[in-house]
């Protein structure tokens, strides 16, 4: 299928499109910022926004899930005996996400979706849902997603890209889902040459303002040991106050915790997010913690995106170069800087 | 899809307190849906997530043998929340297990092989898993000599009595237990620290795997004795504990370097574990 174009003032009508059928979550402002939620008019979405402040995980591993809810009822016979909690999984489209957002769902995957073990929400929702990217034209400063193989028109991880050209959209379907989605709406043209050309000349833009920021290569090669042992992280985490905004608004940072929560005689069992910045996420009820010390918990977090990961995996680092951590740090801790130091190959003299 | 998630209900048949100090007690659970059980099929060594609803889970190694059938049991220690509330459940209560979790002491590999077993305190529940399993009449002869040196700090902590004093009866297995001091002069068998025992009783590394599991201290002084009686780092198995929610390598918080205990552990050689951050 060859990429369509749709003028900026017809294309509310496709989302009007898109509500008719599937619930639509889109960029909305909220306050200061944007972020992910559905919509109930065309008007909500706001396809100029620069990126969501919280990365859109919650879409796919919401950040209080309500997982199991049971009886505790004295005598019922089914007290105490976890039922799942209903939920809607009817067809989304979530519309306008970035490219290295959507990219960071199919890192996330490979946690979620094993051959051992499926979590069934996520693995639902991802079949359910249909991603409409929306190309990056003009990255923030702190973005940095070209040095890890994604990029602002980087296609990976979507079903549909849009461009934004000015005056209008293109659109590139590039699965099935994509294909079924766009199939239900109407009023696209052919791209004419010149939107064609503008559209290379904006991709072409953008990737060369974002530059390749390090080499995170020479990670790969390096051993697990040497870097978890490595003096720079001393220097790395003397600023941190470990107060887990990084981890809180990182599209690959999915670590959760699971407890109940009891009202009367009814319970669920709710899954959180949590965060490996905080001391309680590995304490033992032994009272024994393999992390108490603050410089563990700010190495485990940069090593497991960096290191555990894509030696686990082999497939690439757990980070797609968003920039919100970056950006967001109240200390201004900043991950390029941290990947120079795990990549460099010399210790300069003093 | 299945939900990985979602306990088995079980039914609490007995419970039997372990030790003097009412600390330790041992729940046998039956499933209340007799396929579960087909479904719950587990090799020593393994773990599953003991859950109360209205508290939580919590990861308990498995105390029974596959080779006992109709039913499963978990010793937990009162430490927390879910295990205070655990000791004060009863007979007939309804519960959830989840699992099995993890994975197991390499059966495979044992097979031929004399098996030293290296445990101390209340971390001897997978140890008596296994060694149930490598008497029962249909495995006994796939292993060589099985040694026991099972430690406490005094008798009355010691784990499953009767089952010690009967196999201590047995020709087919090699029990050496130790408290660390007794004021009991009717006390039969070892005084001295499980390391000290273990030197002093210096099981054969010929043709032999150890398995140990026990408080980190005691690890820490019975690994040296173990290299030099001879037992290679990738025939000294291990098994981990770690604060843990998932169980099955999703939550993210058990790792250890690239490895998760819940999922890639908590059984480990040495040699495995030689190449990972000393983080646990």
């Amino acid at each position: 299928m060859s990429d369509i174009y749709i003028s900026r003032g017809k294309f509310p009508e496709i989302t009007g499109q898109l509500m008719a059928r599937y619930r639509v979550y889109a960029p909305v402002l909220k306050g200061e910022y944007h972020e992910f939620a559905e919509i109930e008019k065309t008007e909500e979405a706001d396809l100029g926004y620069q990126n969501t402040r919280l990365s859109p995980k919650g879409l796919f591993h919401p950040h209080a899930e309500r997982m199991f809810e049971y009886s505790l009822v004295k005598d019922d016979p089914q007290a105490g005996i976890l039922k799942e909690a209903p939920k809607d999984f009817s067809p989304r489209v979530v519309l306008g996400i970035r490219p290295c957002d959507a990219k960071a769902f199919q890192l996330d995957d490979v946690n979620f979706d094993t051959t051992a073990y499926q979590d069934p929400w996520w693995v639902r929702r991802r079949q359910t849902t249909t991603l409409i990217g929306l190309a990056c034209n003009e990255p923030c400063g702190t973005c940095f997603c070209t040095s890890l193989g994604t990029g602002p028109f980087d296609t990976a991880g979507l079903d549909v890209l849009l461009v934004d050209t000015g005056e209008g959209y293109t659109a590139q379907v590039l699965t099935q889902k994509g294909k079924d989605v766009v199939g239900i709406t109407s009023g696209w043209e052919s791209v004419s040459r010149a939107v064609s050309e503008k559209m290379e000349g904006l991709r072409k833009s953008a990737e060369d303002s974002l530059g390749r920021q390090f080499d995170f290569d020479p990670i790969k090669q390096k051993d697990m040991l040497e870097l978890f042992n490595a003096s720079f992280w001393d220097e790395v985490q003397f600023a941190c106050i470990n107060c887990g905004t990084c981890t809180f608004l990182c599209p690959t940072c999915w670590c959760f915790d699971i407890q109940d929560e009891v009202w009367g005689d009814k319970g669920d069992r709710i899954r959180l997010w949590d965060s490996c910045m905080f001391p309680l996420f590995t304490f033992h009820g032994s009272g024994h913690n393999p992390r108490n010390q603050k410089l563990q918990r700010v190495r485990q977090r940069f090593m497991h995106k960096l290191k555990y990961y894509p030696d686990k995996y082999h497939n690439g680092a757990a980070c797609v170069g968003c920039g919100r951590c970056v950006k967001f740090c109240p200390v201004n801790i900043d991950i390029r800087e941290v990947v120079r130091r795990m990549s460099a190959t010399c210790v300069c003299p003093a | 899809m299945n939900n990985p998630y979602l306990p088995y209900p079980v039914r609490i048949d007995s419970v039997v307190t372990e030790t003097e100090d009412r600390n330790l007690k041992t729940f046998k659970f039956v499933f209340l849906n007799p396929e579960d059980e087909q479904k719950f099929k587990y090799n020593p060594g393994q773990f599953a997530e003991l859950s109360i609803a209205g508290l939580g889970e919590i990861p308990i190694g498995i105390a029974t043998s596959p080779t006992e059938k109709g039913f499963i049991k978990f010793t937990v220690n009162k430490v927390g929340k879910v295990t205070n509330h655990l000791h004060n459940m009863k007979e007939g209560d309804i519960m959830g297990v989840r699992g099995p979790l993890g994975n197991w002491y390499p059966w495979d590999a044992l097979e031929g092989k004399n098996v030293v077993i290296i445990g101390g305190g209340f971390a001897f529940t997978t140890l008596r898993s296994s060694i149930v399993y490598m008497l029962d009449p249909a495995n006994r002869s796939r292993f060589g000599d099985i040694t026991v040196v099972y430690g406490a700090r005094s008798p009355g902590l010691l784990l499953y009595k009767d089952e010690l004093a009967a196999w201590e009866q047995r020709k087919d297995i090699n029990m050496h237990i130790t408290v660390d001091g007794t004021n009991d002069p009717n006390w039969k068998y070892n005084v001295g620290f499980v390391p000290a025992v273990t030197k002093q009783k210096a099981p054969s590394a010929e043709n032999s795997y150890a398995i140990i599991c026990g408080p980190p201290i005691m690890i820490k002084f019975t690994l040296p004795v173990l290299t030099e009686l001879g037992f290679p780092p990738e025939r000294i198995i291990s098994s981990l504990e770690m604060r843990m929610k998932c169980g099955i390598g999703i939550c993210g918080r058990c790792n250890i370097g690239s490895e998760y205990v819940c999922k890639d552990g908590p059984v480990f050689t040495l040699e495995q574990l030689s190449k990972l951050p000393n983080e646990y």
